[in-house]
């Protein structure tokens, strides 16, 4: 059997949703390699998790449940679930690409003594041998390679696979091993208020060194806020963010977030090669600028040539309408 | 305590890419090239530790071709005690190939605390320490913003989704730093004086075979060419107009 190992994030006793999509993917590994798929979450307590990867697609669930692993620890996580791929006979492991599966596929895979290839977009399994494709340079281009050393093993990029749905797997237990932790996580800080992430969000508004001083940015918070709770994220360029401006959190582009929502407002940014690299695959790109030569335009679907500071106001106002009348 | 930064040289991040002829690399023609730009947030965090520590050896480690040498110096400048390349004349995609080779590196020559970059901005692999560190048997931390070390142990903060995680780690360690956790001081003419008497060594790299081969490099598809709607506030309403009707985006 060549099995697809799924490793399922679990926090706070609920699954991510990116772990369904990630099922997806080896749906699509398990249909051609002809094994199954099992997914491994680790956790303490997390029977309602299993239940659900058991009815979102997987073949079997294997939970390593303990009061060991309340908490996340990369080395103790990796060393158990390493032992689980072996005993399943996993000839890929597949993991979301999110703060826990980069932190912890990694180290799964140099444990396994094999290849790894992070923030896929595509997978593939001909003739036995696995492949897939991710984007490099921030997106500029877009990388194919096939693995050459098994077990195969990919971080898949979240909000591009559907959530797999539908399935009756079974389900089973280890205890979780207790011992020495070289890491562990001590605390979770929430970011404050309820601010949608900027990854996940349907829409992104983002500013630039156009919006002049930092408090300006108000617009920017309240053309997002115009769409309605959960909906927007407020994005930034480089310049705003080295400028102490936003923090480097809401950067968009090669040393920030590269992010693909559905709309994407870029609003007084003039578009370096690095920014474009990081929202060029959004679906509906806007730009206002003041500047109509600025490199902006020229990956916008629709642009405004005018001030932000007379624009904005106006869009938000009609935006607000728009939300309204729904 | 001894401290090594991995380091990358990359194209510079405001490179137009090009694929080569061979349908597989960058053309390198007229590319500049620079120190991956989170590694400079992890040599950063290299000499503040030793600064906080009073002690230590900060030794800058690549693997690369000589040309890397170049960013190595500026590596030395900036305040590195050492500098290693580790040659190869190979384009290295595979990114635990590179893991395994500085593994062997780090064994023959141990260190107590391993700092990268949380990812090169040319491969975006985002893997190298978590591989290391399993391969060494060290501790990690991956894409920190806040890094303190006290009586050995690390605590970090990191950002995950929606929130920010605080994580201790034991040394030896590995930690892959993000953007915000310092800001990188850059070489003055003291320092580069200085770089020039330091010592920067070369052995060929001891790679293994590669665990994966690249079947093609392709640039995205362009982007359907878009329309300015107008200007000012009066190209509001026909804004709104076509991302209703047209994008079916609001």
């Amino acid at each position: 059997m060549s099995n697809i190992i799924v490793i399922a994030e679990v926090r706070g006793g609920s699954l991510k949703r990116p772990s369904l999509e990630a099922i997806t993917a080896a749906k699509q590994l398990a249909t051609a390699s002809g094994g199954q798929v099992v997914a491994i979450a680790c956790g303490n307590g997390i029977d309602a998790a299993t239940a659900e990867l058991a009815a979102g697609g997987a073949a079997k669930v294997i939970a390593i449940d303990g009061p060991s692993f309340t908490e996340y620890s990369g080395d103790a996580w990796a060393k158990a679930i390493v032992e689980q791929v072996k005993a399943n006979d996993g000839t890929a492991v597949l993991m979301a690409h999110t703060a826990m599966g980069k932190d912890l596929l990694p180290r799964v895979s140099g444990l396994l003594d094999t290849g790894i290839i992070t923030d896929v977009i595509e997978v593939s399994c001909e003739g036995g041998a696995y492949g897939a494709k991710k984007p490099v340079f921030a997106g500029k281009a877009t990388m194919t390679v096939k693995a050459t050393k098994s077990p195969f093993c990919a971080t898949i990029r979240p909000n591009n696979f559907e959530a797999s749905s539908g399935g009756s797997g079974e389900v089973s237990k280890v205890d979780a091993p207790s011992g020495d932790l070289l890491s562990v996580v001590k605390e979770i800080i929430a970011a404050g208020g309820d601010k949608t992430p900027l990854a996940e969000a349907k829409v992104v508004v983002a500013g630039g060194r156009g919006l002049k001083e930092a408090d300006n940015f108000k617009l920017i918070e309240d053309l997002a806020a115009a769409f309605g709770p959960g909906v927007a994220a407020v994005g930034a360029s480089r310049a705003v963010c080295d400028a102490g401006w936003r923090p480097h959190s809401e950067q968009v582009g090669q040393t920030g977030k590269v992010v693909s929502p559905p709309l994407y407002f870029a609003i007084g940014i003039s578009g370096a090669i690095q920014h474009l690299a990081g929202m060029r695959t959004a679906r509906t790109i806007v730009a206002i600028n003041k500047d109509a030569d600025a490199p902006i335009f020229k990956v916008a679907d629709y642009g405004i040539v005018g001030d932000a500071f007379e624009v904005v106001p106006a869009l938000i106002k009609a935006i607000e309408e728009v939300v309204a009348n729904r | 305590m001894d401290i090594v930064v991995c380091i990358k040289r990359v194209p510079a991040t405001d490179t137009a890419i090009k694929i080569a002829a061979d349908g597989k690399s960058i053309e390198t023609n007229g590319v500049s090239f620079e120190m991956n730009a989170y590694d400079e947030f992890a040599l950063e965090q290299a000499l503040l530790i030793k600064e906080q520590l009073g002690e230590g050896t900060v030794t800058a480690l690549t693997i690369g071709p000589s040309l890397a040498q170049k960013v190595m110096r500026d590596a030395l400048a900036r305040g590195a005690d050492k500098a290693v390349v580790l040659t190869t004349d190979e384009w290295i995609y595979d990114g635990a190939q590179v893991a395994q080779a500085l593994a062997t590196y780090l064994q023959a020559n141990p260190a107590q605390i391993v700092l990268c970059g949380k990812q090169a901005v040319d491969s975006d692999n985002n893997q190298l320490a978590g591989n290391l560190a399993a391969r060494l048997g060290f501790g990690c931390v991956t894409e920190v913003t806040k890094l303190e070390l006290a009586d050995g142990t690390f605590t970090a903060e990191r950002d995950i989704e929606g929130a920010r995680e605080v994580v201790t780690c034991k040394t030896p360690a590995v930690i892959s730093c993000n953007k915000g956790l310092n800001q990188p001081r850059y070489a003055n003419l003291k320092g580069i004086m200085k770089a020039k008497k330091k010592p920067l060594e070369e052995a060929a790299a001891d790679l293994p075979a590669a665990a994966m081969e690249i079947v093609s490099l392709e640039l995205p598809p362009a982007r359907a060419d878009g329309r300015i709607i107008g200007e000012g506030v009066d190209a509001v309403p026909a804004l709104i107009e076509a991302l209703r009707n047209e994008a079916k985006a609001i």
